[in-house]
């Protein structure tokens, strides 16, 4: 007896240490981060966004991975609260990470610090605050999209073209969440509004923003805004349009920032006939027309299984696939330039991130260049309307005053 | 099982009603300090630093939430007086504390109980209904206490640091060495934590403790016997809050920033559960609720990656494990509840008692 649980024991060892050999013999597959919330404050978001990113590995990964070496996403959901955002940081850590995609606003200031003291590259596209495109001075935190600030220029550079490109003596409304993420875009839209001559008039929606009534009225009887710049987050998008449509407001004239862009908004105000002119500021592509989905749809139909319901939701599900894609081109980047059988850092990962550059997955992604100064990419949005109930494109990729948001992250970095 | 009972005789009624009845008490505090204190050095020499690092942060959340649980324990449990602003109180605590290390660059020694005498003070404040309202009616007093203290951070931009209501706060350093690894921060946590549990055990044990207990079992009898109705349960708050102040500051020591995202409602109810989990008025019972709050998560998502692919694809099992956590979250609490509505501490007296007299127990 004894003597045959030695044998087994004997032939168990074996067995990892053979398989452990194996492991050392191949080039270890490169681990990512991907931080999550599919149960949390904002898990409208986070079902479609997720699979977004899973979809976008795996085809990489069957397309033979990068430069040779698979990825693994390794997801961790965090419920959208912020110590478990902390202890999902240090599993990934623990994993060996090279880059974290992080999600949720406060997750991304808590681990700001973190991620430079342990030199792992974080990415906040929509999140974190609009500073850290301040390379030089949170050099670990890659907003990679169009920060808020970024978002306002554009919305008020959207509405002067809307208005015949003269802003002078118009009204525009801003109507926002009233939490920190909702403010942030102000000092920008106050500065346009002088340098541009337009009135700007504030509207705080207070949490959790499902009753506006009083604020849509204000603006549209009252004030009689010239344009709406709104900035809404969780179920308040589909409010804002139910009442502007409810006072007669034409849609045509409101423009949503990124988190108010979604299909789901437009279904939850009653399907995308209702919203019928609403434009949407979004940073990736819309639509499942692009030839990355049809790739996807292929690899699922090899695999002799439907196309994933959740490319249905495209606005999310794209904003996964261009976040996961950034994070690959930043690893393919460092294989480039350590070679592709190396163990590669958080470090190396942070300097090819610095180098993403025409990276566009045909028009999904915007023409992002990341630098060592401007880890935003340049901030580029494009605007989709409603139209016969779709998400239409109705305009190319565009950045706007960029000297504006400049001087105000150079403000920002001069106060601390 | 390993000791006996009989033949300690206690002569004066200090002995009696000492912290250690018995010297295996003792013998197990100091066994446990001992792990306790050693334990990033076992957990490196077992899985190495990288590891180390994750398993301690695991428990550094679990040290936080400890002293959160206790002092909310202290309200809920002992005094009878609930409250869902706990979150809020906590909030007060950390902002307090961040905004004297950044504007007046002050160490965490004066912050920290700044931040808890801060929201103590607010605590106070909210407490006033308590002498007049009960039960559900204090549970929205303090509902809205929790509100209103979110969105005056949030509206005054001298309290909340700016339009992003967030502080970021320099490391806390001991005798100029900053805390950065998750094993410095850990003896940093653990210190206030076992401060806070002896602090408890001390408390519920003294006539303030008492008096606390008199109030929650029957406050009019508490009163007829000359209890100070007005001023015990002020004192409550006061002591309650300033526990959640001191957790706000060590959240905000641990992840070197203050916002107010971290403390909002239903952080306040995840506190609410771990005392409800672990036992009412008892202090092992908020550190097991602690942990258990804490784990079960981590637990449930280690458990799913590990076995999850035998049943489910990769994929699925992504949608999976975070709906089989909250899945589970709740119905453990309800089994636990059902099983045991004493909580985990009356779990553990039970096992304890049983293996008191084991192997004759008859």
């Amino acid at each position: 007896m004894t003597r045959h649980l030695a044998r087994l024991t004997a032939a168990a060892a074996g067995a990892i240490l053979m398989s452990a050999g194996a492991a050392i013999a191949q080039p270890k597959e490169i681990v990512i981060g991907v931080q999550c919330d599919r149960t949390g404050a904002t898990q409208t978001v986070g079902v479609f966004f997720c699979p977004g990113v899973h979809d976008y590995t795996n085809l990489i990964n069957s397309k033979g991975g990068v430069e040779g070496r698979k990825i693994r996403a390794m997801e961790i959901d965090h419920e959208y609260k912020v110590p478990q955002g902390m202890e999902a940081y240090e599993r990934h850590k623990k994993e060996g990470a090279v880059s974290i995609l992080l999600y949720g606003t406060p997750h991304t200031q808590a681990l700001a610090a973190k991620l430079a003291e342990d030199k792992i590259p974080g990415t906040s596209p929509g999140f974190g605050s609009a500073a850290s495109a301040d390379g030089k001075r949170y050099p670990y935190l890659f907003p990679i999209a169009a920060t808020y600030w970024s978002q306002a220029a554009a919305a008020v550079k959207f509405v002067k073209d809307k208005l015949g490109g003269n802003l002078k003596g118009k009204k525009i409304a801003y109507l926002f969440y009233d939490n920190p993420a909702g403010k942030e875009p102000l000092p920008i839209l106050e500065d346009l509004a002088k340098l541009e001559g337009f009135e700007l008039k504030t509207f705080a929606v207070p949490a959790p923003g499902v009753e506006m009534g009083a604020q849509v009225l204000d603006i549209t009887q009252r004030y009689r805004a010239d344009f709406v710049i709104a900035h809404l987050f969780g179920r308040s998008p589909s409010v804002s349009i139910k009442e502007f449509k409810r006072v007669g407001y034409p849609l045509s004239k409101v423009v949503s920032f990124v988190w108010g862009s979604a299909e789901a908004d437009l279904q939850a105000a009653g399907g995308g006939a209702v919203a019928e002119g609403y434009n949407t500021m979004q940073f990736a592509g819309v639509g499942s027309d692009y030839p990355v989905h049809k790739q996807i749809r292929d690899m699922y139909q090899k695999e002799g299984k439907p196309a994933p319901k959740e490319m249905a939701s495209t606005v999310y599900y794209n904003r996964g696939i261009f976040h996961m894609a950034v994070h690959i081109e930043a690893v393919r980047n460092a294989l480039k330039a350590k070679g592709a059988t190396a163990n590669i850092t958080g470090e190396d990962v942070k300097g090819g991130f610095e180098k993403v550059k025409g990276v566009t997955l045909d028009g999904l992604m915007p023409p992002l260049e990341i630098t060592p100064t401007d880890h935003e990419g340049g901030g580029w949005v494009q605007i989709f309307t409603v139209k016969g109930g779709k998400l239409t494109k109705s305009s190319e990729w565009f950045r706007a005053y960029p000297e504006v948001i400049k001087k105000h992250i150079e403000a920002d970095a001069k106060k601390s | 099982m390993f000791h006996r009972e009989s033949g300690y005789f206690k002569t004066t009624y200090a002995a009696d009603g000492g912290l250690y009845p018995l010297p295996i008490a003792k013998w197990t505090v100091g066994v446990l300090l001992a792990g306790f204190i050693l334990l990033p050095t076992i957990s490196t020499a077992l899985s190495g630093a990288v590891s180390a690092e994750y398993y301690v942060s695991i428990v550094n959340l679990i040290l936080i939430a400890v002293v959160g649980a206790l002092g909310l324990n202290i309200l809920v449990g002992y005094t009878g007086q609930i409250s869902i602003g706990h979150a809020g109180f906590m909030s007060v605590g950390a902002y307090t504390a961040a905004n004297l290390a950044v504007k007046l660059d002050l160490p965490f020694w004066i912050t920290l109980p700044a931040g808890g005498l801060m929201a103590a003070f607010i605590g106070v404040i909210v407490g006033i209904p308590s002498l007049r309202i009960k039960g559900l009616y204090l549970a929205i007093a303090t509902l809205a206490a929790q509100l209103i203290i979110e969105w005056v951070i949030n509206h005054t931009p001298a309290i909340s640091g700016g339009s992003q209501a967030s502080i970021e706060v320099p490391r806390p350093t001991v005798l100029g060495h900053p805390l950065k690894t998750q094993r410095e921060l850990y003896y940093f946590l653990l210190f206030f934590a076992v401060l806070s549990i002896v602090a408890t055990l001390n408390l519920v044990r003294s006539r303030i403790g008492r008096a606390f207990v008199a109030i929650r079992d029957q406050d009019i009898a508490a009163e007829i016997i000359g209890i100070n109705i007005f001023r015990y349960k002020l004192t409550a708050f006061a002591i309650s809050s300033f526990y959640a102040g001191v957790t706000g500051v060590l959240y905000t020591y641990y992840l070197g920033i203050a916002n107010y995202e971290n403390f909002l409602i239903t952080t306040s109810i995840d506190y609410l559960a771990m005392i409800i989990i672990g036992g009412l008025g008892s202090v092992l019972g908020s550190i097991l609720g602690a942990i258990f709050v804490t784990l079960l998560p981590i637990v449930i998502r280690l458990f799913m990656e590990s076995f999850g692919t035998l049943l489910f694809s990769a994929s699925d099992l992504n949608n999976i494990i975070p709906a089989t956590r909250l899945g589970l979250f709740g119905l453990l609490i309800i089994v636990f509840l059902v099983v045991e509505p004493e909580g985990l501490n009356r779990l553990w007296r039970n096992v304890r008692n049983y293996f008191r007299v084991w192997p004759f127990s008859y």
